[in-house]
């Protein structure tokens, strides 16, 4: 362990437990700020969860999930084509996404020379990327269906590709994170029996960093799943009543859904809306605890 | 032991990635065709005030004809030419007529299209029953909700009204109907009105809010004044041409201006003619037409109109 890695732990635990030996005046204002920093932030997400779920609680029945959404009878709408479109646009993005990502980050960690000029361009990028507005890349993903020559973008294969450039950076910068972390000693045991660069990074490298890949990947899904912006500018219908079959398949997103509803003028629907916000999460932590399964059952320690 | 077991579980899981991604870039886009008349298949995209309308149409027609599939956009009344002229949809929703250099776009594709006026919306200024307010012009509309507008007393609109402190009761800036009163009635650059009001998304608390404070003003859709004409007062509109009641004949005749409009549905004719869907779509729409205009909570064509909107719906088929 680093000099760097156990100051930090120790400054963290002296902090967190308040079994400071330093007492001043100034410490201990600042442990109070800090308390106060967490304390806001868990509570003001803690109450709009209650809030959200008081709101929607009348409508958590099995129409919310299984019924199309309905204008006639706002009281039994529900978002089955929202969570199938969501549930078809994460399954394809994780399939445009991860391997271009993982190949991309191995490239930069494994194989690239730092030094080169264009290596570095590419990473100065990457960093950049990752901080552009998601509904650009909305704007990016028509650009890339008008250039494949698709007259419609509000589609499966629409959504897909921009959800993709949107957590690209996310699954390369972690990909690349979770590669770095795996010990140096177990590359140069690998090729120091002969093994490939190659060989090396498939088989020892690669397998060993899974955690991480998926830890990022998954929280990189999870963010991609709750974005409504790049998918408006794509183009996806606000309105479908019927299921997806395929990727050129029109399809509306959850996320759409919520957002078209929540500012309409009838109390139903905004009811509705809010019951579809705690799905959504649920969604979300299904994912993230999948994430956190993946990273507990693969993960090693040297 | 173990780092084997987990590669000979990812190899093929990459592979098997690698392969599902190489085969629907591949099989998929062959056999559907997008862009020019799926047959079954409905585009529908622009105005989002009209989209409740074209998508309760979607809604009562899959009750008759399942196999339609209807797809209902609201990326806006521009937004939806821009695609409806890039012959990307099908039929297009908006809220005004469509301009002369739209025109021109589609004209320059070789679409040819119907104009079909699917409904009438309304937005209705009230007041408190008490107020001895009953008039009042577009400027004193722009003064009183502008953005820069500090109005505070009933008195400073004109010296004739009482000296009653106003209380202002609106829309959120999410909604349709306070688009419309900023862009459309005070048609400020912004494209906003004052802030500093009493909001809400939900019509029926600004018509309690307005209904149960002295001085107090706000403005909705008609349909919800129309509900609750016994404990509110419509304020008449003077556009120029003497003061206009807000009722269902003046938004339709068009002297209720600017407080009312036109709502239209842009049908492509090609489309309408080769596509069994569009057909069956636009026709079940405008043959339950009332109907839709209820559930979208708009005014119903009247009968004179309703027959041009289904004269209008013959000639394409000619």
């Amino acid at each position: 362990m680093s000099v760097a890695t156990s100051t930090a732990r120790e400054v963290t635990r002296t902090v967190s437990t308040g079994r400071s030996k330093d007492k001043s005046l100034g410490s201990l204002v600042f442990l109070g700020a800090l308390w106060f920093s967490l304390f806001f932030g868990v509570m003001v997400l803690l109450v709009l969860i209650v809030d959200t779920a008081i709101e929607g609680s009348p409508r958590f029945d099995s129409a919310l999930i299984t019924e199309y959404g309905s204008r006639v009878r706002p009281e039994s709408t529900g978002f089955r084509a929202g969570i199938l479109g969501s549930l078809w646009l994460m399954v394809f993005t994780a399939l445009f996404a991860v391997p271009l990502g993982i190949a991309a980050a191995l490239y930069l960690e494994e194989f690239a020379d730092g030094d080169r000029w264009w290596n570095r361009l590419i990473e100065l990028n990457l960093q950049n990327l990752a901080a552009v507005p998601a509904i650009v890349y909305g704007l990016l993903a028509v650009a890339v269906m008008a250039l494949m020559g698709f007259g419609r973008s509000g589609i499966v294969l629409g959504g897909a590709i921009a959800l993709a450039l949107l957590i690209l950076p996310v699954i390369i910068i972690t990909t690349r994170e979770a590669v770095r972390s795996v010990p140096q000693e177990i590359r140069q045991g690998s090729l120091a029996l002969g093994a490939t660069v190659w060989q090396t990074t498939w088989r020892q490298t690669l397998p060993s960093a899974v955690p991480g890949i998926a830890t990022g990947t998954i929280l990189g899904l999870s963010r991609a799943i709750g974005e409504a912006a790049p998918l408006i500018v794509v183009g996806l219908a606000g309105s479908v009543r019927f299921d997806p079959t395929g990727v050129m398949s029109e399809i509306t997103a959850l996320p759409m859904m919520i957002y078209s509803l929540t500012s309409n003028s009838q109390e139903e629907f905004r009811t509705a809306a809010s019951a579809a916000i705690i799905v959504l999460l649920i969604m979300i932590l299904g994912l993230n605890a999948l994430a956190i399964y993946i990273r507990n059952k693969f993960q090693k320690t040297w | 032991m173990k780092l084997t077991s987990i590669r000979r579980a990812l190899v093929p899981g990459i592979a098997a990635l690698a392969l599902a991604l190489s085969a629907c870039g591949g099989s998929d886009a062959g056999d559907d065709t997008s862009g020019d008349g799926v047959s079954g298949k409905v585009a529908v995209d622009g105005s989002s005030t009209v989209f409740p309308m074209s998508d309760a149409a979607a809604e009562l027609l899959l009750e008759e004809t399942p196999d339609v599939d209807v797809t209902v956009g609201e990326s806006g009344t521009g937004g939806g030419f821009e695609a409806f002229c890039a012959d990307k949809t099908d039929i297009s929703d908006a809220s005004r007529p469509i301009k002369d250099e739209e025109a021109a776009i589609c004209e320059e594709a070789g679409i040819d299209y119907t104009e079909l006026q699917v409904a009438t919306d309304a937005l209705t200024m009230v007041v408190h029953p008490d107020l001895a307010v009953d008039c009042l012009t577009v400027d004193q509309i722009i003064q009183l909700w502008g953005p820069d507008s500090k109005v505070k007393n009933w008195n400073e609109l004109d010296p004739s009204f009482p000296d009653q402190e106003i209380s202002l009761y609106g829309p959120g800036t999410d909604s349709g109907t306070y688009d419309y009163m900023a862009a459309d009635v005070i048609g400020a650059e912004s494209e906003s009105t004052r802030a500093d009001y009493q909001s809400s998304e939900d019509d029926n608390v600004l018509v309690q809010g307005v209904a149960g404070t002295e001085g107090a003003t706000g403005y909705f859709g008609y349909t919800y004044y129309e509900e609750n004409t016994d404990s509110l007062k419509a304020l008449s509109i003077d556009s120029g041409n003497g003061c206009v009641e807000p009722s269902a004949e003046t938004a339709q005749d068009g002297s209720y201006t600017p407080l009312a409009r036109p709502l239209f549905i842009y049908v492509n004719n090609a489309k309408y003619n080769d596509n069994e869907a569009v057909k069956t779509y636009v026709d079940f729409y405008i043959e339950n037409l009332a109907e839709i205009a209820e559930v979208g909570k708009f005014i119903p064509l009247s009968d004179e109109l309703y027959g041009e909107t289904q004269s209008a719906l013959e000639g394409i088929g000619s």
